[in-house]
């Protein structure tokens, strides 16, 4: 195959690509833009097999490498349960950011067969790109493993933090560019290595400070991490599908950590600095035990519900975690039955990742149309009877609106509060991600209902 | 003069940039989650980098290094193509409108 002709499928399977994002926009249109996707992954996969034109002893190990990591794949998507999903994201970009490590490895070491020039004299932009692909590759790596591992909860979700660590990562930063700029000069394999190694180590020590809150945040910029690496590799290989796809992936990624830091009212760089959501934060006064709560069971919770006419769901990152997605869909289909009108509000940062609580309600069977985002239903609070808080804490905390002091001043909450009542099951009183104590717990017209949150539900629903 | 192919390369990254700035805010907010399994499964386009690095081999150099590093890498980009695709697929076909007159 030529290669105009090769270069205009790639430029297709770019375009597919653009359209399979653009399915987004709704969820009607979003299975075929997949399709989309998938039809030019087809093309690029297929193109490069027919340009390249080796059809020998390489090309049978090439397909029983394609269908191993494939079947393996297919059979993480069909297992896999939808409240990991956090966890499956981060993994997945781990992986992308080590093969663009492998590739810019394999095209460092054989030059010839990229037609980059032979090796030990690399064409010096190509070089520039490679070495920049790899090392945003490692990072992405090593930085997807540890929000991997917190997610998990195999690390601590909370910061971990030590002196100097900024000034470390300054200088491992610092590092890499020169080392870039060495390789260049020296062609030497060894600066290759180093580069790669160091960029490891940096995607480690950027990742460790980001507490578990920050998470969505986090997963976003590794995303777009990816895509950069995507692109410097398609720099590289002079493969346009693999340009638009990095520019794609990155943009989407950074625009992604942008409405998160809104959804949070926090900066980026105060993010990616990290330190958040530590336990020495608590700004929460001594008096606390003071305070009364008023806390009830299922029955009183019952009770409230029926004599409503509208109820108002908020689901957290504790639904997530109880895997009360069920419970809640069937607790609200008995609501139905008794004409009680229920709409469900999802906060921008609810759960660990962007849109996270809409895949949950999706599995439930929640109609999409009955799930509205924060600026949608906000409104809505003030006329509605109850505010049913299902495993969500800092996003309905007035405090964010009243208080200058508290660290989460500013950020957009839900306004529960404006509520008639307000039904909060939660395990105990204990403060939200960021170490502030919720004022909620403790009003008049707030009943605190201390459960396991699916138990809590089902009781609920029992009781109708 | 003639203009180096690098900036051609350049101009369709960088206008690629902006199709993605449009396209990703028009993305709704409940899809979000989607959003994040397929751009990680359209970046192991990368796949067609190690396709070139594992067919770049003959008889005698088939396991070479560099080969090597281009099937362990085909290996990982199928996992997520596959993958990610796949679960972006079950993913959107849970999200249902409300059945009407039922």
């Amino acid at each position: 195959m030529s290669a105009n002709l090769s270069a205009t499928f790639y430029l297709i399977s770019g375009v597919l690509f653009i359209l399979a994002l653009r399915g987004l926009s709704s969820p009607e249109t979003s299975r075929r833009g997949n399709l989309f996707g998938i039809l030019g992954m087809l093309i690029a996969i297929t193109v490069t097999f027919l340009s390249v034109g080796n059809f020998s002893i390489g090309f049978s190990y090439v397909i029983v490498f394609l269908l191993a990591g494939g079947s393996i794949g297919a059979l993480i998507a069909y297992k896999i349960p939808m409240t990991v999903m956090p966890e499956l994201v981060a993994g997945f970009h781990s992986l992308v950011g080590l093969a663009a490590v492998f590739v810019a490895i394999s095209a460092f070491l054989n030059p010839e067969a990229f037609n980059l020039g032979v090796s030990g004299d690399i064409k010096l932009s190509s070089l520039i790109e490679m070495s920049i692909g790899a090392a945003i590759g490692a990072i992405t790596f090593s930085g997807s493993i540890i929000a991997f591992l917190k997610l998990r909860g195999i690390i601590s979700g909370s910061p971990i933090i030590f002196k100097g660590q900024h000034y470390i990562n300054l200088l491992l930063g610092i590092s890499i560019i020169v080392l870039i700029y060495y390789l260049c000069d020296k062609q030497s394999e060894n600066f290759f290595w180093t580069l790669i190694g160091i960029a490891f180590l940096l995607g480690f020590l950027l990742i460790i400070p980001i507490g578990g809150a920050d998470m969505p945040v986090v997963i976003s910029m590794l995303n777009s991490y990816s895509g950069w690496a995507a692109a410097g590799i398609g720099f590289t290989l002079e493969n346009s599908a693999l340009i638009i796809t990095g520019a794609l992936v990155g943009s989407s990624g950074a625009i992604l950590s942008y409405i998160m830091c809104k959804g949070m009212n926090r900066s980026f760089f105060s993010v990616i600095l990290g330190g958040f959501g530590g336990t020495d934060q608590t700004s929460s006064s001594k008096d606390k035990d003071k305070k009364p709560v008023k806390s009830g069971n299922a029955e009183d919770a019952a009770f409230l519900m029926k004599n409503a006419s509208s109820v108002i769901i908020v689901p957290g990152y504790g639904m997530a975690v109880a895997q009360a997605q069920h419970a809640v869909r069937e607790m609200v289909d008995t609501l139905k039955k008794n004409n009680i009108k229920v709409s469900y509000a999802i906060h921008p940062v609810a759960g660990r990742m962007p849109g996270h609580m809409n895949v949950l309600l999706a599995e439930a069977n929640v109609p999409y149309d009955e799930v509205f985002e924060l600026e949608e239903i906000n409104n809505d609070f003030a006329n509605a009877d109850i505010a049913f808080i299902i495993g969500a804490n800092d996003v309905t905390n007035p405090v964010a609106k009243t208080d200058p002091q508290s660290p989460i001043y500013g950020m957009p909450v839900l306004d529960v509060e404006k509520c008639k009542s307000i039904l909060f099951v939660k395990r105990s009183l204990s403060p939200g991600y960021a170490g502030v104590d919720n004022e909620l717990f403790y009003r008049d017209n707030t009943l605190m209902l201390f459960a396991d949150a699916k138990k809590m539900t089902e009781d609920i629903t029992k009781n109708l | 003069m003639e203009i180096d192919p690098f900036i051609f390369r350049l101009s369709i990254f960088i206008l690629s940039i902006f199709i993605g700035y449009y396209v990703v805010w028009s993305v709704t907010p409940s899809l979000h989650t989607p959003l994040m399994s397929v751009t990680n499964a359209i970046s192991s386009v990368i796949i067609v980098g190690a396709i070139i690095a594992g067919l770049s081999g003959n008889m005698n150099s088939i396991f070479g290094i560099s080969n090597i590093f281009g099937f362990l890498a085909i290996f990982l980009a199928a996992i997520n193509i596959f993958g990610g695709f796949l679960v972006t697929q079950r993913m959107l076909q849970m999200y249902k409108k409300k059945k009407k007159n039922k």
